[in-house]
């Protein structure tokens, strides 16, 4: 049934993507293609992948965007886009099948690939190019947000979390109900000023956006609570790892 | 958006095959066509035949025709689905109309009903075909009521000018009397939409920009830096299209003159003039009409601008 539930999702799981943090590394799409080629919508097809023009099925895509304000401040902003969930999902409603579907209860959006009809008009409803086609297979494909991963109780309960994020070097995904105001996301996304892409579009996108953070100057009190984490800060006073050599030359200095 | 061969061929090909049965079921029931078996087959047959290869070509393009008939199931939220059902519906009225006519000779009174009936399912099916571009509201271009307008328009234009050309054909004087009026009156109108969703589409201001699409319109203009890959992916290729937008000034001055301002002149012109020279003008006004349409529909889908494209270097749609 391609009406959206009747009853709001009680969870919608969903991402919190920190464009502070992203650098872009598009190691969250390499997981993406390779946790799904083996997925749910599995496979996702390439065509000619070591040719001159590859194409094939991605999920996940990392855009670059600059910005220039008045005064001549740029930035660079890596911008990682993959399928937002959203609560009035147009790609749900505009298709003739019923092969798209919004689950009651997780939100997530889904293709049933046994039944739809590879008609694309899915694709051209959502406005954040989400949907991707399989020339290969005939059929729409798209982010499931690892359904079957996030529920998979074989897995380490630390892993239960959508392949983007789990391989995030940087951390700047993280994954939870956004529906639940006190989860971490929620909360998260509540002191960052978390936003929503296009809510002009009115699709009520799930995932939210962190800004980047406004320049460091040089001129911060140094007190302040303000500032990522730095490793730098970080204090190795162990020294247990060490040889015996170096250990007894430690113990020996640290009189 | 990427103008696909069978959409083309279906909008049009349909539009027209629904238009002229409108036009024969009206003209039936004032009495104005004869229940005549070989004009029969020969106007019904064509009405159909654009219709049913209208239908079939846009089925053809799916990546599994064969699931073709799932489409049916989802008229409550789907436009795409409402086509299929009232296409599949308006046969039915459209059917009994046919057949009366060519093989019992009635056009009018109870058969003429159910023809009026199966005019109003054309019209009905020609609405649900333009709201399934008209709903998409991520496409602006569309997302307008001058879409709706103008595939109703052109659907009556085209009906007008095939029946005419039926007429003109068939050696049918009194037909090609009754219709010349109605066609004029609608290669008017339809220019009159077609302008007013041009003007429409170049002069809304933009939905959405590349500061919403990112939400760092607060930092200032954005610009795009960087695509995730270096090749064309499926959303450029299907959405991305550009070559029409560079040409859209000569693209809609040959689209209006083809499809709409030529044949009015040479209809017009018919209308004073009488013998072969009649009929000779209407059908090269049809066959122009009939490739300015196509020029006019191909536009429709390669103007259009996807807001999706935002992510990929458009500033603003």
């Amino acid at each position: 049934m391609t009406c959206l539930p009747k009853n709001p999702p009680s969870k919608k799981l969903g991402l919190v993507i920190d464009l502070d943090i992203c650098v872009g590394c598009h190691a969250c799409s390499v997981n993406c293609k390779e946790w799904n080629s083996g997925g749910k919508m599995a496979p996702l097809t390439d065509i000619d992948p070591y040719g001159a023009e590859p194409d094939g099925v991605w999920f996940n895509r990392i855009h670059t965007f600059e910005t220039r304000d008045e005064e001549g401040a740029e930035r660079t902003v890596h911008f990682p886009k993959s399928c937002l969930h959203c609560d009035d999902a147009p790609c749900v409603t505009v298709c003739p099948t019923g092969a798209s579907y919004k689950r009651e209860e997780d939100g997530i959006v889904l293709v049933n690939e046994n039944i739809c009809i590879g008609c694309k008009l899915c694709s051209w409803a959502c406005p954040y190019g989400a949907r991707e086609y399989d020339e290969t297979e005939g059929v729409m494909k798209k982010c499931t947000m690892c359904v079957d991963k996030i529920y998979n109780e074989n897995l380490p309960e630390e892993s239960r979390v959508p392949a983007c994020v789990s391989s995030c070097p940087a951390g700047a995904r993280s994954f939870g109900d956004l529906n639940d105001p006190t989860s971490d996301v929620s909360l998260l996304s509540a002191a960052r000023d978390g936003f929503a892409l296009m809510p002009e579009q009115e699709t009520g996108p799930v995932n939210r956006y962190l800004p980047p953070r406004p320049k460091k100057m040089g001129d911060e009190d140094p007190n302040s609570d303000d500032k990522a984490p730095r490793m730098l800060e970080h204090q190795d006073d162990s020294s247990d790892a060490a040889g015996l050599l170096a250990r007894w030359v430690d113990k020996i200095l640290t009189v | 958006m990427h103008p696909a061969k069978s959409v083309i061929f279906f909008t049009t090909a349909s539009g027209a095959g629904y238009g002229l049965m409108i036009w024969l079921a009206l003209l039936a029931n004032f009495a104005a066509l004869p229940a005549d078996f070989l004009f029969g087959i020969a106007a019904l047959g064509v009405g159909f035949a654009l219709i049913v290869s209208g239908l079939l070509s846009s089925t053809l393009h799916l990546g599994h025709p064969e699931r073709a008939w799932r489409a049916l199931s989802q008229w409550r939220s789907s436009w795409l689905s409402r086509e299929g059902v009232a296409a599949i519906v308006t046969f039915i009225p459209l059917g009994i109309f046919a057949l009366s006519w060519v093989f019992a000779g009635h056009n009018s009174g109870m058969i003429g009903m159910i023809g009026l009936i199966g005019a109003a399912m054309c019209v009905v099916t020609v609405y649900t075909t333009s709201m399934i571009y008209g709903s998409l509201k991520a496409i602006p271009a569309w997302h307008n009521r001058w879409t709706v307008a103008s595939y109703l328009t052109l659907s009556l234009m085209s009906g007008a000018l095939l029946l005419l050309l039926l007429g003109a054909l068939l050696g049918m004087p009194m037909l090609v009397s009754h219709m010349i009026n109605p066609a004029l009156l609608l290669l008017g109108l339809g220019l009159a939409v077609k302008l007013f969703y041009w003007w429409r589409i170049s002069h809304s201001s933009p939905v959405s920009t590349a500061e919403s699409a990112t939400g760092l319109g607060k930092f200032g203009k954005v610009s795009f830096a960087g695509s995730p890959h270096d090749q064309d992916n499926y959303l450029l290729k299907e959405m991305g299209f550009k070559i029409a937008r560079k040409h859209s000034r000569k693209l809609r001055i040959l689209a209006g003159a083809l499809g709409f301002v030529m044949p009015f002149v040479m209809i017009g012109a018919a209308s004073w003039t009488a013998g072969m020279l009649v009929s000779l003008l209407i059908v090269v006004a049809t066959l122009c009409a009939a490739i300015g349409l196509v020029f006019e529909r191909w536009l429709f889908f390669a103007e259009a601008k996807h807001v999706v494209t935002l992510y990929y270097g458009e500033t603003e749609v």
